[in-house]
């Protein structure tokens, strides 16, 4: 498995705030990834430091052996699709396309004539004119159709309504399995793509709390619900992720997988076990923070 | 797709189901990786992870440049191990349920019968 990208201690500041703290993240190639996390968690940074964006505070940076900065052969070989693209005045989708052979080796100029029709894209009307949802497609064409080596989606489809979306991950798959590549994709639509995944990276305030395998990440978690005092016997000694009740009833998210032993155990208490999707322990996992930042809130 | 277990597994399962029910004939070439992939929309290494699967076990041998085929013999080994699970699988928790709710046993077998009567 090669390397194509990797970080050391990547720490970038902006005054007193710290965006990403001490980081420890590679990528391997050929390999589609998610990487997740709360808005502000640092996703954005990340992928602007990876892709030369941004001078970073501390800490390393390697993309294909070497820094991205201002190394144009590393930088052809890398695509970032940014959520809000910006275009310069009276740009149309015709100009971007006529220009991206020059930015991106791989380009493949008549996938992007499928992708356009594919999208239905009016290639000559003014950006600035287009709906959100179009100007999200120039993007995803963009990103398809560059066939970078490492290519970043942040959060790359805002307004795109779910036909064009399933679209998008069809011809994700298609061509990922024709060309293999490394894909980072910065989504919050995470049960749409969790199956896409093979890996997932989950960054939390500055950190990455989670860096794996997408099928180990499934099922890794169980919620438990049924009458509290079974509950809590049944969870006792374990740890306990997020608990929730309501009346006499109570539910609680227990990290680890269950044997089938437990399982019978279970079953014998009277209680119910769910399997907690990706999406779902994304939100335990980053949303304790948000609690301990209410409380906080609340006592101030 | 079941969340609570591991997709590669699932589509070890519907590939083993196929060939149970005869879709897959023994000596009969599997679809590929991608498009297993595409179809389930899923990653084409869990889609690879899912037939490796039936690999290892004898149950689909790959053909160097053509792809994959069910072996002979295939079908009946994935019946025996199926029946084998059967009664842990099947058996045991419909009699759990069937106690609990005070069905015995000469009851059960007079409504195994009148669905299977149903269903035919």
């Amino acid at each position: 498995m090669t390397t194509v990208a990797r970080t050391r201690g990547l720490t970038k500041r902006y005054g007193s705030f710290t965006a990403l703290d001490s980081v420890d993240v590679s990528f391997t190639e050929h390999r589609i990834y998610g990487l997740l996390g709360r808005n502000g968690a640092g996703k954005t940074t990340l992928m602007q430091l990876l892709t030369g964006q941004l001078f970073a505070s501390e800490g390393e940076i390697e993309v294909f052996g070497r820094t991205p900065v201002e190394h144009s052969d590393v930088l052809r070989r890398l695509c970032f699709i940014a959520e809000s693209q910006r275009y310069p005045e009276d740009f149309k989708p015709s100009h971007v396309f006529k220009i991206a052979p020059s930015f991106f080796e791989h380009w493949d100029a008549e996938f992007a004539e499928r992708l356009i029709a594919d999208f239905r894209l009016p290639l000559n009307r003014r950006i600035k004119k287009l709906s959100r949802g179009q100007l999200s497609a120039v993007g995803v064409i963009v990103g398809l159709a560059s066939r970078a080596p490492v290519t970043f989606f942040d959060e790359p489809y805002l307004g795109l309504d779910a036909v064009a979306r399933h679209l998008f991950y069809d011809r994700l798959l298609e061509d990922y399995a024709e060309h293999p590549r490394t894909i980072v994709l910065s989504t919050h639509l995470i049960d749409e793509v969790a199956n896409l995944l093979e890996h997932v990276v989950l960054i939390d305030e500055g950190r990455i709390i989670l860096d794996q395998d997408a099928e180990e990440l499934r099922g890794s978690a169980t919620t438990v619900a049924g009458p509290s005092a079974a509950v809590e016997q049944f969870v006792d000694g374990r740890e306990v992720m997020a608990r929730d009740r309501i009346g006499g009833l109570a539910s609680a998210t227990i990290d680890g997988r269950l044997t089938a032993p437990e399982r019978a155990e279970a079953a014998r208490l009277g209680l119910e076990l769910a399997p907690v999707s990706l999406q779902q322990l994304v939100v335990h996992l980053t949303g304790g923070a948000l609690a301990a930042e209410q409380q906080k809130e609340a006592a101030a | 797709m079941d969340e609570s277990r591991p997709i590669f597994l699932q589509i070890a399962e519907s590939i083993e189901n196929d060939i149970i029910s005869g879709e897959l004939a023994e000596g009969s070439q599997i679809p590929s990786i991608n498009e297993f992939a595409a179809f389930h929309r899923i990653n084409p290494a869990t889609a690879l992870k899912g037939v490796t699967r039936l690999v290892d076990d004898g149950t689909v041998e790959k053909r160097r440049g053509i792809g994959m085929f069910v072996t002979v013999g295939a079908r009946s080994r994935l019946v025996a191990r199926r029946r084998d699970g059967f009664a842990a699988e099947y058996v045991r928790p419909l009699l759990v349920e069937a106690d609990k709710l005070g069905i015995d046993i000469d009851e059960l077998a007079g409504m195994l019968r009148e669905e299977r009567t149903k269903a035919s």
